[in-house]
């Protein structure tokens, strides 16, 4: 006789990212969270903060900050950081670009930039796993991701080399210099994201919520006014009730029109969607047919 | 709410419409959404194509676009009201056992297509000979292409019968086995119920993934439970506190059950189940929870926890079934690492006993296991393991081989021999023996 209970999905998905978790502390010497204050990272803080109840979180935060981020995201990723006890590192951008390490692009994107400020943090603390909060139905090419997935001396990812991953064993062993990249919320649809996060009562930045704001239009997209420039020529600011379903680097992080003040709402509005989250506010990953791809490759998140 | 997950991987040689099955699923419970749609119409018009060509959604890699092959193992989501799956499309070619092993060794159900021109083919046997092996609970045959047989009855009861005969042999229960007409490419009996099959009688194959039962065997198996991670607070109101973290491997746990810690062998009572909300009264296998124990023991990261009633053996001497992934061959004397639930030790092995045909099902003793092969090894290792059969436990009977000087994963292990065999149809290989 099969014991006759349903396991909730999300109480499947929750298992497993706990259980990455666990195995992560269990082997690794020095891990991090890579932590912008986003839907998916927040996530992922409140996962680990389960995965090791009643005792804290055992590891720091990273965020690869592009100086081209919302306030409010940033207040909210100290406090969050702050009520949890847990260091939280910030590598600069800016600070690469000050010393000459990096170069502003024309188009005032910095997203792009992030690569080496994250690849130098992670040599310089000797970080050997490095949490991240993709999830494989984002995009073609994080489909093919591992939960666990090593990464060269020089960030890179190889897809063409990955190890196979069977059953819940994960091999992450690595040679001095290399690291792995950690996704236990790979299995995660964003419904799945914004469900859990309504069931568990997880705040996040306010952004995420209908607010009005002073937007222009570029590239078909809602874009806010900031130092990445804009609005430039013939764009002009108009104010718009909208919200943001991701949040990245603001050049090219676009807001939605939406009038989704709750969870309710939000979750209702993502079940009707058309537009799958990175195609509908990412500049970034329109570039071309494989622009995720490139950049993994290149050791981004 | 009751939405429940389903873990299911598909397999089948290259061109019998894997990819674009997936595509169709994907597209007919309007999982695949406007930007998705319009990039894969792009890219259709751009080779010159009629109709979209629905495999798009699913290959990622810039080479397998360009190659209209698929590569890698690639992990896909929808959902129905009903429940939520999570799918891995494993890949037909050169690598195939690789990546079917891959995708079955999470996999609750596996749908395997063949072509209806085709019928069972050389790789069909393997790869039922592999998901047999890997014990996933449930199959489906997919005849894929039944367009192009004009939906002629005759001929796909004629690989059914054939397949049935296959699935039997590899130890398959009837219950497990259903078979399914369908065209990827038209949409006949994937998600919607074609007007060119009447006589086919049985569920489309979204409506059979939404009902089989998720539970695999595990749920009914003695408990197992190994150990992660000791958590150790060291707080002043949480002082002695010692919770041993892990994801039940089998069976359910509840405070006040008997348990033997292995390879220890100290037996000890269960004084509770924790998690972050609260205490449990019972929880079931999958679950990631944190174990108290009424006695103070020296218990750290490689333990397993198990019902004290019904214990898994231990040992440092294994007979098991390696499927061997890696392009290095496999030769007795080799010395690798072995990784089991939580523990890694030194294994060395032994005795190569045999290499399994999986079109002939012949065992033969080889010199050496290469890429894809099947065999059965007699392992030693440095630490004893509390081991089960892999046919009893998955989690507890499953290992990885490893490399040492490169960390590669070189083979997934199977401890016993979970193939069984039974009433061989008697058939000439396909390719002439030596
Ligand atoms: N006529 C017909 N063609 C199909 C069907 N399913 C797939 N195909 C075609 O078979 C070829 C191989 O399909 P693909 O999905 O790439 O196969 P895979 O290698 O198993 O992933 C492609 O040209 C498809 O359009 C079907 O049901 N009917
Ligand atoms: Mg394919």
């Amino acid at each position: 006789m099969t014991a006759a209970h349903t396991i909730d999905a999300l109480d499947t998905l929750e298992s497993e990212a706990i259980h990455i978790f666990r195995e992560v502390a269990g082997e690794f010497d020095r891990p991090v969270i890579l932590f912008s204050g986003g839907k998916d990272s927040t996530l992922l803080v409140h996962l680990a903060a389960k995965a090791f109840a009643p005792a804290p979180i055992p590891f720091p935060l990273l965020h690869v900050d592009t100086g081209h981020n919302y306030p409010e995201v940033i207040e909210f990723r100290d406090a969050l950081a702050a009520r949890l006890g847990l260091r939280l590192e910030v590598a600069h951008v800016q600070d690469w670009i000050d010393d000459g390490r990096l170069t502003e692009r024309a188009d005032g994107t910095r997203n792009p930039l992030q690569t080496i400020p994250l690849l130098d943090s992670i040599v310089e603390k000797k970080f050997d796993a490095v949490f991240g909060g993709g999830r494989r139905d984002e995009e073609r090419a994080r489909a093919k991701e591992r939960v666990m997935s090593l990464r060269d001396a020089f960030g890179r990812w190889d897809p063409r080399k990955q190890r196979p991953e069977l059953w819940n064993l994960y091999n992450g062993r690595h040679a001095a210099g290399e690291h792995v990249r950690v996704f236990p919320i790979s299995n995660w649809t964003e419904l799945d994201v914004w469900r859990y996060i309504q069931r568990e009562g997880i705040e996040l930045p306010s952004i995420y919520y209908s607010h009005q704001r002073e937007v222009f239009k570029r590239d078909g997209m809602w874009l806010a006014e900031g130092p990445w420039g804009g609005p430039r020529g013939a764009e002009a600011l108009e104010l718009r009730t909208v919200r943001y379903r991701t949040v990245g680097d603001g050049s090219c992080t676009g807001a939605v029109e939406s009038t989704a003040t709750t969870l309710d709402e939000v979750i209702a509005e993502v079940t009707a969607s058309r537009l799958t989250e990175r195609g509908a506010t990412r500049a970034d990953d329109r570039m071309s047919e494989a622009a995720m791809e490139d950049r993994k490759r290149e050791g981004y998140f | 709410m009751g939405r429940d997950l389903l873990r299911f991987a598909t397999a089948g040689s290259v061109d019998d419409g894997k990819s674009t099955l997936v595509g169709r699923l994907l597209y007919d419970t309007k999982s695949v959404l406007a930007d998705q749609i319009e990039a894969v119409q792009r890219a259709s018009v751009d080779k010159g194509l009629t109709t979209p060509d629905l495999s798009l959604l699913v290959d990622g890699l810039r080479a397998e676009r360009e190659q209209g092959i698929t590569i890698d193992v690639a992990y896909r989501y929808f959902g129905t009201p009903t429940r939520e799956f999570v799918l891995a499309d494993t890949p037909g070619h050169v690598q195939y056992t690789r990546n079917t092993v891959t995708g079955a060794s999470t996999a609750e159900l596996a749908v395997l297509l063949v072509d209806a021109r085709h019928g069972v083919v050389e790789q069909t046997r393997r790869h039922a000979a592999v998901l047999a092996l890997l014990r996933v609970p449930r199959l489906v045959l997919a005849i894929n292409k039944i367009d192009l047989v004009d939906y002629d009855q005759a001929v796909l009861e004629a690989i059914g019968k054939e397949f049935a005969g296959l699935a039997r042999s590899l130890g398959f229960p009837d219950d497990a086995v259903v078979t399914i007409p369908v065209s990827a490419l038209v949409g006949d009996n994937v998600v919607d119920r074609s007007a060119h099959t009447p006589w086919y009688e049985g569920p489309t194959l979204l409506g059979h993934l939404e009902s089989v039962p998720v539970t695999g065997p595990e749920a009914d198996a003695p408990f197992r439970l190994p150990v992660q991670y000791v958590i150790r607070p060291r707080t002043e109101e949480l002082h002695d506190y010692r919770g041993y973290a892990g994801q039940i491997a089998s069976g359910t746990v509840r405070p006040g059950d008997e348990v033997v810690v292995l390879p220890g062998g100290h037996r000890t009572t269960v004084a509770s189940v924790e998690t972050a909300d609260g205490p449990l009264e019972a929880a079931h296998a999958g679950r990631s929870v944190t174990v108290l124990l009424t006695d103070d023991i020296d218990l750290s990261r490689g333990d397993v926890i198990a019902a004290a009633a019904a214990p898994p053996r231990v040992t440092d001497e294994l007979d098991a079934t390696l499927c061997w992934l890696a392009e290095k061959p496999l030769r007795p004397g080799a010395r690798l690492l072995l990784k089991h639930g939580t523990r890694t030790t030194q294994v060395i092995v032994g005795e190569l006993r045999d290499r399994l045909d999986t079109d002939t099902f012949a065992r033969e003793v080889p010199d050496q296991l290469e890429i894809n092969d099947i065999g059965r090894v007699h392992l030693r290792t440095a630490d004893p393991l509390p081991v089960d059969d892999y046919a009893d436990i998955r989690v507890t009977g499953g290992f990885l081989l490893i490399d040492p000087p490169t960390g590669n994963t070189l083979a997934a292990g199977l401890v016993g021999d979970p193939l069984v065999l039974v009433d061989l149809p008697s058939r000439a290989p396909s390719t002439p023996g030596p």
